[in-house]
């Protein structure tokens, strides 16, 4: 769970002018390099060179890892128009992988911005602040295949095993115990919601700790002028936290993006592909099916919907620079 | 955590007031309480399940198990940790787990020491790569490395899965790293250098010894990244003998469909790692996921 690079902010590059260190000789130029090498090397031939080979395989049909049967866009056409599995909009509501990912996307990080928020300004008023946050943060150390088998346990269609079934029965005798990822209509919020409770407790860190960096000041300034606690949230706190908001949910964006591992291990994308998500789908195609151009093609559009994120990161780092 | 210091709010003053204090704020306890107890229940429930003999499991909730506490049995563990196959998954996982942190941390240290505190030609225009490729998903590269492993046979040893996780890791090492590095005092580098110090000698001496929370936050992450990874193991790894635990438990999955005896044991040890890291080593791994990310 605990997993993605951050975009983050960077400190400013410190500038040297004239005769200063470091620079001055061929010879330190070269070691400069020398010094990034190792990196470099083991990032061109693991990242980058397959990267560029998965993009000119999405051209390709691509069967046994060659470049034969030159489709151009073909592959990428199919995606979006012809495969049920990833986007069917011949019936409604419209289903397929990418409609369920676009659920993921809006449902998980609401949720977890949400929560988030709610937990970083409430749990700062009480004393056992650190205890609730240790509770909530916990599931960010383990994995999501963990993850997937503890809320198995809890959504299983068993009574004995299943504290969902088993609540709801209390509530209700004449309840029937129901598989909740068993059915295509609850299993993607079933399997959403498991991972907002593995989540969450990044979004309530990162808000949090931005919350406590607020001046104190400002907020007993606002007391004395007579703001309510909600006044205090609405004009005061929420305005001076969009920055970390944005952050988070950069952050939750692009691990909903790659969600694998929990779908893997809860339901296998099933009932009948219902819970399928885009890189559950790239899984399925390239590495079950055989089909490794069209594979490719999905990759290549799950690399398309990080140029976003990529072109924020790298004009945060251009725009910091400039004002060194 | 230690990382949340400084309380907003002042403590009330005498008993009286910090009674009507409390009640005032009984809606925000309860709320706290309910959303602590959904936060618990499922981890709690998997833990307690997993010392429960089997016929329990399927006769009763794990709800009753605190009449008799008794009947709790260490029998599951035995049963995975051999039959099952997860004792030598366990091991697998640290073969792979540990050089595929060390790799990226190395790598990543030499590397930001250059891009901080060296220069040299598009030194810049290189790091706006780097910091480019932080997000590029583990799906755009893994069909051709499983080609490129398979041609030159790393996919029926660790060294595949150690140089992908190496990899995928260094960008956010490189990016780290530069940052903290520069925030370095200048004169203390430039010292050492006067003294005739070479760039590996400053490196190793200086920039390394001030660096230790920034490496350790790295470390910790990278390290929990990898133990919990399934989707490179599952691809990269073609050798059943050397899974790791997270692929070894969904084979345990399919295999025995409900024996939630298993799972639950199983799970709870993929657990216990990062669960121990967690809590001995909470502020530098709360500080490796925020690093940066609140500072504005």
């Amino acid at each position: 769970m605990s997993s993605q690079p951050l975009p983050v902010s960077m400190p400013k590059a410190p500038r040297r002018r004239g005769r200063d260190l470091g620079a001055r000789t061929f010879r330190e130029r070269f070691q400069g390099l020398l010094f990034a090498a190792p990196a470099l090397v083991v990032l061109g031939i693991f990242l980058i060179y397959p990267a560029i080979s998965t993009i000119r395989l999405a051209f390709y049909r691509g069967f046994g890892f060659r470049y034969e049967h030159f489709l151009g866009l073909a592959n990428l056409k199919n995606l979006l128009a012809h495969d049920p599995d990833f986007l069917d909009l011949s019936h409604f509501p419209p289903s397929g992988a990418l409609i369920n990912n676009l659920k993921w996307v809006v449902i998980y990080t609401a949720l977890c911005l949400v929560l988030g928020l709610a937990l970083a300004v409430l749990a700062i008023r009480v004393r056992y602040e650190r205890i609730v946050k240790s509770v909530i943060f916990v599931p960010m150390a383990i994995s999501a295949t963990a993850v997937g088998i503890i809320w198995l346990f809890v959504y299983s269609p068993n009574a004995n095993i299943g504290v969902v079934n088993a609540i709801a029965h209390g509530v209700d005798h004449g309840f029937h115990p129901i598989s909740w990822v068993g059915r295509p209509d609850t299993v993607n919020y079933a399997i959403i919601f498991a991972y907002v409770w593995a989540s969450t407790g990044f979004a309530m860190v990162v808000l949090s700790a931005a919350l406590k960096g607020i001046p104190t000041e400002i907020l007993e300034a606002a007391r004395v002028d007579g703001a309510g606690e909600w006044h205090l949230f609405r004009r005061i706190m929420l305005p001076m936290l969009s920055l970390p908001i944005s952050v988070v949910t950069v952050w939750l964006f692009i691990n909903v993006i790659k969600v694998f591992d929990i779908i893997y291990v809860m339901t296998q994308g099933g009932p009948n592909g219902a819970s399928r998500v885009i890189a559950y789908n790239m899984y399925v195609e390239a590495l079950q099916n055989g089909r490794w151009g069209y594979g490719a093609s999905i990759a290549v559009f799950m690399l398309l919907l990080m140029i976003p994120v990529m072109a924020l990161n790298v004009r945060r780092f251009r725009s910091e620079r400039v004002v060194t | 955590m230690a990382v949340y210091e400084a309380p907003v709010f002042a403590p009330p003053e005498t008993l009286a007031g910090r009674i009507v204090r409390f009640l005032g704020r009984t809606p925000v306890h309860l709320g706290l309480l309910a959303i602590a107890i959904v936060w618990l229940v499922p981890t709690v429930g998997l833990a307690l399940t997993s010392f429960r003999p089997k016929s329990d499991i399927l006769s009763s909730g794990w709800w009753h198990v605190f009449g008799h506490l008794s009947s709790l049995t260490l029998k599951n563990y035995a049963d995975v940790l051999h039959a099952a196959g997860m004792g030598h998954a366990f091991l697998n996982s640290v073969y792979i787990t540990v050089p595929a942190t060390i790799a990226p941390l190395t790598l990543g240290a030499l590397a930001a020491y250059g891009f901080a505190w060296i220069r040299f030609p598009f030194r810049d225009t290189i790091f706006l790569g780097i910091v480019a490729l932080m997000v590029v998903p583990i799906q755009t590269s893994l069909v051709p490395l499983l080609k490129l492993f398979r041609d030159w046979h790393l996919n029926t040893s660790f060294f595949g899965i150690w140089f992908a996780h190496t990899a995928f890791g260094l960008p956010l090492a490189i990016f780290l790293f530069r940052n903290f590095f520069i925030t370095l005092p200048k004169d203390l580098i430039e010292a050492a250098r006067i003294d005739g110090a070479s760039n590996f000698a400053v490196f190793r001496r200086v920039v390394v010894p001030l660096s230790v929370p920034a490496l350790a936050s790295f470390g910790i992450f990278q390290f929990l990244w990898v133990w919990n990874d399934l989707l490179m193991a599952l691809v990269l790894i073609a050798d059943p003998s050397k899974k790791p635990m997270t692929v070894q438990i969904t084979t345990l999955e399919s295999a025995y469909g409900v024996e939630f005896h298993l799972l639950s044991a199983s799970a709870f040890l993929l657990m216990i790692v990062p669960l121990i890291v967690f809590f001995s080593l909470q502020r530098y791994f709360v500080q490796g996921l925020l690093a940066g990310s609140v500072k504005s």
